[in-house]
């Protein structure tokens, strides 16, 4: 193998899915990664924090051929995406999927606790960091006539709640972000999935306010991810029967959601 | 720029490849692609018809830069049978432009729609290539443009070096901008062919060795699901020229309306929708149904008369054919061998296909003579071509098979063509070029693109 920064070229016998996961050292996005990197997959792992993706990308191509290649990055530095995302296509040979995962949730603490700087946060990482990924990628992918994108929403931006009002908006925001895109690129055969988990067992919960139910493991998150994005679904509730209960709780009037607590 | 993302395929259909597309117009548009390609620290590949079937005119996330708007043919002298085209003239334009007035290209390849700058990055060979040698042969001189940016004019005299490793140099070391070539004279639009059978490989090769001094085209069909005692089995069509009084109405013949291809098939099927009729075949069981109806017809041995362009394209003969391969495509592994191995050689790959359940579709065997071009796939001997069907349960298998394959292919001296075989490693190119060729390649590439501009999927495969 060569010095260079690239990943070997496919071939007809030997055909690769090329990957981008943005928000890919741990949690979700790590047990995605090593669970693509195990199906054959060519990975493009994005995160901050920097040991933890050298890790990652370390165990995933200790087994011989190199999938993974790192490339640290905060979203919040909009301006770093498009020479990043260009190195990147061109490291891979290509790009068949792109999985935002970055998030950062910050609560509150209270009903009547208010932070704006942690509300903005939450909406630079959540919404406009996906935003400045999924902006030229969605222009490449239009213009390829393929691809998919997916974006990892949360049940929490089903609905404001009293808990957690910057983070509701941050997923509400990009659920709807990418229904606009799904729109858009449908009918140039891009595929748009929007994954709403509910409680995963990650670093993210540890911080969460409130009781945590049903709350699963990141690599069950990941098989369904998978799972979803094989069947090229539009959006996908992990565990499953999120679906239910968001419908019911989506359904809940105003005048009686309001004085919840919930 | 992201604006620019294409999809681009191989002939087979066997890989895709995303790139920033851009086409060229003039040789700015050149210069300009290399000066962006430096500011975003991308690579740039040459593109014009993509016909070969394998990587050589991708470049996954980089740029890829299509010649076939550059199709002016800027010169024609009919009664020298000297032209110059732009790069991206396709040999489909070069026939029907010289044909009419009693000239042919020296040499064609299968399909017309490869382009000039294809046609001698691959440096292509035809069913002549025991005769005329390789596409290369015929060039009076070129013009290029290096990723230096210097403009280059190379014939074999001048910047020899440059000419004899940048033709057959799979454009990784400059951009084709002209090429002038010398037509070959004709005295009718038909070609006599002799079409007889041949019982098993032995009388094969033979066939084609005996049948080429007296032939300028010779080419064969083999029966790649024949084993035992007809392992081997096939078609030869060995084709000549007609002499200047052989036919009556040479005017006549040589006319385009009696060359073109036919879009209809019987005179009323149309063969744009041919290959989706194919779909059903394309499988294991069809295709040894039509290996074997076609060994039945060719068992008449029989001589008759055909246009040029009837015969030498037969891959145009049905458009579109690779899609009736299927979702995975089609791969080509062709190898050439020399005269003395190629028998031991074939015959061990016929029984180990067969063996493995992997038989090819489709084996075409040709007669070929060694050129002196530094990444040259000819040999003294001859070349055996299967196309293989791929599909997601047959890949690893196949891939198995193929680098076996490789091993007996360059044991007993023998070569591949870069712009059919897919899976070539970049040792067992090392092995069958000698690392004295390959040292003396690299050594160009730095001196033409120092700072690795020039790349395609080809390219990082070979000798990344």
């Amino acid at each position: 193998m060569s010095e260079s920064s690239k990943l070997t070229p496919a071939t007809p016998l030997t055909p690769r899915k090329r990957a981008l996961v943005i928000g890919a050292s741990v949690g979700m996005g790590a047990a995605l990664s090593r669970k693509l990197a195990k199906e054959g997959w060519s990975l493009a792992l994005v995160a901050r924090q920097k040991d933890k993706l050298n890790a990652l990308c370390g165990e995933i191509n200790a087994d011989g051929e190199r999938l993974a290649l790192a490339y640290p990055h905060d979203v919040s530095k909009v301006k770093e995406v498009p020479a990043l995302l260009q190195k990147i296509v061109s490291d891979l040979g290509g790009l068949d999927v792109v999985i935002f995962m970055a998030g950062v949730n910050y609560p509150p603490g209270g009903m009547d606790k208010y932070n704006f700087e942690n509300d903005r946060q939450m909406v630079e990482v959540n919404l406009i960091g996906a935003m400045a990924w999924l902006t030229p990628i969605a222009e490449m992918f239009q213009n390829a006539k393929a691809g998919q994108i997916v974006g990892i929403g949360s049940v929490a931006g089903d609905r404001g709640r009293v808990a957690n009002p910057g983070y509701n908006t941050s997923k509400a925001g990009l659920h709807t972000y990418l229904e606009a895109l799904r729109n858009r690129l449908t009918r140039h055969g891009v595929n748009v999935l929007t994954v709403k988990p509910g409680f995963v067992k990650t670093e993210m919960l540890k911080a969460a306010a409130g009781a945590t139910p049903f709350a699963i493991e990141p690599e069950k998150a990941a098989d369904d991810i998978y799972n979803a994005m094989r069947r090229r679904k539009q959006t996908v509730y992990t565990p499953f029967f999120w679906a239910y209960i968001m419908q019911i709780i989506r359904h809940i009037p105003s005048f009686i959601f309001r004085r919840m607590s919930f | 720029m992201f604006n620019t993302f294409k999809q681009f395929e191989n002939f087979g259909h066997s890989l895709n490849a995303p790139g920033y597309h851009i086409l060229a117009r003039t040789t700015d548009d050149i210069q300009s692609a290399f000066a962006l390609a430096k500011k975003h620290g991308l690579t740039v590949t040459a593109r014009g018809a993509g016909r070969s079937y394998n990587d050589a005119s991708l470049n996954g996330g980089g740029i890829v830069l299509e010649l076939s708007a550059m199709n002016l043919i800027q010169s024609w002298n009919p009664t020298t049978g000297v032209v110059r085209a732009e790069s991206g003239v396709t040999l489909e334009q070069l026939w029907q432009k010289v044909e009419p007035d009693g000239w042919w290209p020296p040499v064609v390849s299968g399909t017309m729609k490869t382009t000039m700058g294809g046609c001698l990055s691959a440096n292509i060979h035809g069913k002549n290539n025991f005769k005329m040698g390789v596409f290369g042969e015929h060039v009076i001189e070129f013009t290029a443009i290096l990723p230096t940016g210097a403009e280059v004019t190379c014939s074999p005299k001048v910047n020899a070096d440059l000419f004899y490793a940048m033709i057959s140099g799979y454009g990784m070391l400059g951009i084709f901008t002209s090429v002038t070539l010398q037509m070959k004279r004709l005295h009718s639009g038909l070609l006599s062919v002799d079409a007889f059978p041949v019982p098993n490989l032995s009388r094969h090769l033979s066939a084609l060795q005996d049948g080429a001094p007296d032939h300028d085209y010779i080419v064969g069909w083999l029966d790649t699901f024949a084993g035992g005692g007809s392992l081997g089995r096939g078609q030869i069509h060995a084709a000549r020229y007609l002499h200047e009084d052989e036919d009556p109405k040479p005017q006549e013949t040589m006319k385009l309306k009696n060359q073109v291809l036919p879009p209809y098939i019987f005179g009323v099927f149309p063969k744009s929708i041919l290959y989706q009729f194919m779909k059903p075949f394309a499988n294991n069981l069809g295709w040894s149904l039509v290996n074997l109806a076609k060994y039945v017809a060719s068992l008449r041995t029989h001589t008759f008369r055909q246009a040029h362009a009837a015969f030498h394209f037969l891959l145009d003969y049905v458009p579109n054919w690779e899609l009736s391969y299927g979702y995975g495509g089609l791969i080509q592994y062709q190898s050439f061998l020399p005269k003395e191995t190629a028998e031991a050689a074939w015959t061990e790959i016929i029984a180990l296909s067969r063996k493995r359940g992997l038989p090819s579709y489709l084996g075409v065997t040709k007669r070929h003579r060694p050129d002196k071009f530094l990444l040259t796939h000819a040999v003294d001997g001859f070349s055996f071509a299967m196309d293989f069907k791929v599909t997601p349960s047959n890949q690893s298998k196949m891939r198995e098979m193929l680098f076996e394959f490789d091993k007996i292919v360059v044991a007993n001296g023998g070569r591949f063509y870069f712009a059919k075989n897919s899976e070539t490693t970049a040792e067992t190119a090392l092995a069958f070029y000698g690392e004295e060729t390959v040292a003396k390649f690299k050594k160009l590439k730095k001196r033409c693109d120092p700072n690795g501009l020039l790349e395609s999927d080809l390219y990082r495969r070979i000798f990344g």
